[in-house]
């Protein structure tokens, strides 16, 4: 890729961070949901570590998604319009957004660790360096998804109903809440072709010492994770770079 | 340096712009004047390669804006209607990255950003953020950050659109400054007559075609002698007595009657001494770019 792709793009992906320090208190938005929801069912289930691996899933998930909002917002804001009559690489654009946007929802992850002493899990050093590079692998796809659904939307509201009809879904029935082995015929059926039941089965195995039987292995997790990114990253440059003939913004 | 050629656009059944020509020139101030739903933004957006034509062919600085984007951009400084800087960032930081995204970088994009930011008179605002600063001010650092990377043609889309009219002039006359000192062809869309009359050639616009095209004098030029405005209890029934009477044709604006007449003092007395007590008011006035809107058109502005 050419020196004016990357230029761009990481121009994107650094202002994506200026942005987020000046605007510190969204950093709690973001966790403080999945932390009490963490809290609160771990608590009542008595077992706060089986729950630790979700309530970081979704932390990841929440952050990436909200995160690229700012996609809408950059729309409706303009500030989208003086980029794309710019000679910026449309690839470049989604890729910086797209990168900006995962960095800010994986360092909300490695946040959520910090969590990881009130659990009775306690991770290798080793492990832990994974669990950090793996969680960027996970806000990478996470975004690359949220950047699919941003693109075409021109209002966040549309955006909240895809994330509550859509992905919140998805994580409950990720075996966050309950392992596949434990779940109905059909239900299991529908965990195994969840995408997500893979990013957190990656988690899983870095963060429990014997994960519930049934969980995916985690190669296998991490690398259809990682392939499912790339391929909503190509897509979300190819949809960058479409040209309306009609209307526009 | 901007030029179209029979420029058609259609949202679907309606359409926006009929088979429109024209060309405007280097160190040209190029305003396109006529009221909002006429086809100016249409025509901005196609020209900032931000829609593609449905039939025609505009060129900016010699590439077709249609199948040429990206030396079009490259050549293009775009200001937008609304506010396009990111309120977030500060001066600096919102002309740093337009200037990446224009492929410059490093030591020459800073010296350039000096040099934009004092020549528009903004060096002591480097630091603050957008958020913080007046309308007439951001918009100056939207011109800033168009500049940036010396297009050869800026286009601006109702420039003054939410500015204070002491703004307002100073962007005229910052635009002025320009096309002198740049070799740069600026084309922007108007709806404000003060500010159409500082350009040097206009096209009126009138749903999606010409109505007019020429030099703000040339165009008022057309209009004969002077604006003479009466107002009246029954304007219909006093036009068609003051046509048979003096020969001349009145129009009925806004309840209002206007007649275009050279020596229009001489009507005023006249007029007045032939149908006396049916006059409420007068006015008179030399022709403006509104007189030859409503003269092309029917309509105001």
């Amino acid at each position: 890729m050419t020196r004016a792709f990357w230029l761009a793009a990481i121009t994107l992906w650094e202002r994506e961070l200026i942005r987020f320090w000046r605007q510190k208190s969204r950093v709690l938005g973001f966790v403080g949901m999945p932390l009490l929801f963490w809290l609160f069912i771990g608590s009542g289930f008595g077992d706060l570590a089986f729950f630790f691996p979700g309530a970081l899933t979704m932390t990841v998930m929440f952050s990436a998604i909200f995160s690229m909002m700012s996609l809408i917002e950059d729309r409706r804001e303009g500030f989208l319009l003086s980029v794309l009559v710019s000679p910026a690489p449309r690839a470049a654009i989604a890729t910086g957004k797209i990168l900006g946007a995962a960095t800010l929802a994986w360092l909300q992850g490695v946040i959520f660790l910090l969590f990881l002493p009130l659990t009775t899990l306690r991770p290798s050093p080793l492990a832990l360096a994974q669990l950090v590079a793996v969680l960027y692998v996970i806000a990478f796809t996470f975004t690359a998804l949220g950047f699919l659904f941003a693109w075409q939307m021109d209002s966040t509201q549309g955006f909240h109903a895809v994330m509550n009809l859509v992905l919140f879904p998805l994580w409950m029935v990720s075996g966050a809440l309950f392992t596949v082995n434990s779940a109905h015929g059909w239900m299991q059926w529908l965990m195994k072709v969840n995408p997500l039941t893979y990013a957190l089965a990656a988690l899983r195995r870095l963060l429990e010492p014997a994960p519930p039987a049934g969980t995916p292995e985690f190669l296998f997790s991490l690398v259809l994770t990682a392939l499912s990114g790339v391929l909503l990253w190509i897509a979300s440059a190819v949809a960058a770079g479409r040209r309306p003939a009609r209307s526009f913004s | 340096m901007i030029s179209a050629d029979n420029l058609t656009h259609c949202y679907g059944a309606r359409t926006a712009l009929d088979k429109l020509s024209f060309h405007a020139g280097e160190r040209q101030i190029f305003g396109l004047l006529g009221p909002n739903g006429g086809g100016k933004s249409t025509l901005f957006r196609i020209l900032a390669t931000m829609m593609i034509p449905t039939e025609g062919r505009a060129t900016v600085a010699g590439f077709d804006v249609a199948t040429q984007p990206g030396e079009v951009r490259r050549r293009l400084g775009v200001v937008f209607q609304s506010q396009s800087l990111d309120r977030k960032l500060t001066v600096a930081e919102n002309l740093t990255a337009q200037g990446r995204f224009y492929g410059l970088h490093g030591a020459s994009l800073g010296a350039r950003i000096d040099e934009i930011l004092e020549r528009l008179r903004l060096a002591d605002r480097r630091r603050d953020l957008v958020e913080t600063l007046s309308g007439g001010l951001a918009r100056r650092v939207e011109i800033a950050r168009a500049l940036l990377h010396q297009p050869s043609v800026l286009l601006l889309d109702e420039p003054s659109t939410g500015l204070d009219p002491g703004a307002r002039h100073d962007l005229i006359e910052l635009l002025d400054e320009l096309r002198r000192s740049y070799p740069v062809t600026i084309l922007l869309t108007t709806h404000i007559l003060e500010e159409a009359d500082r350009c040097d050639r206009l096209l009126l616009l009138h749903r999606g075609s010409r109505v007019a095209e020429g030099s703000p004098a040339e165009l008022k030029a057309r209009v004969g002698g002077d604006v003479v405005v009466l107002t009246a209890g029954r304007p219909d029934d006093l036009r068609s007595r003051i046509a048979e009477r003096f020969g001349v044709r009145p129009l009925v604006a806004d309840g209002h009657l206007r007649v275009e007449i050279p020596n229009g003092h001489r009507f005023i007395a006249d007029v007045i001494e032939a149908f006396p007590g049916e006059i409420v008011s007068v006015a008179l006035h030399k022709p403006t770019l509104e007189d030859v809107f409503l003269d092309e058109t029917g309509e105001s502005i």
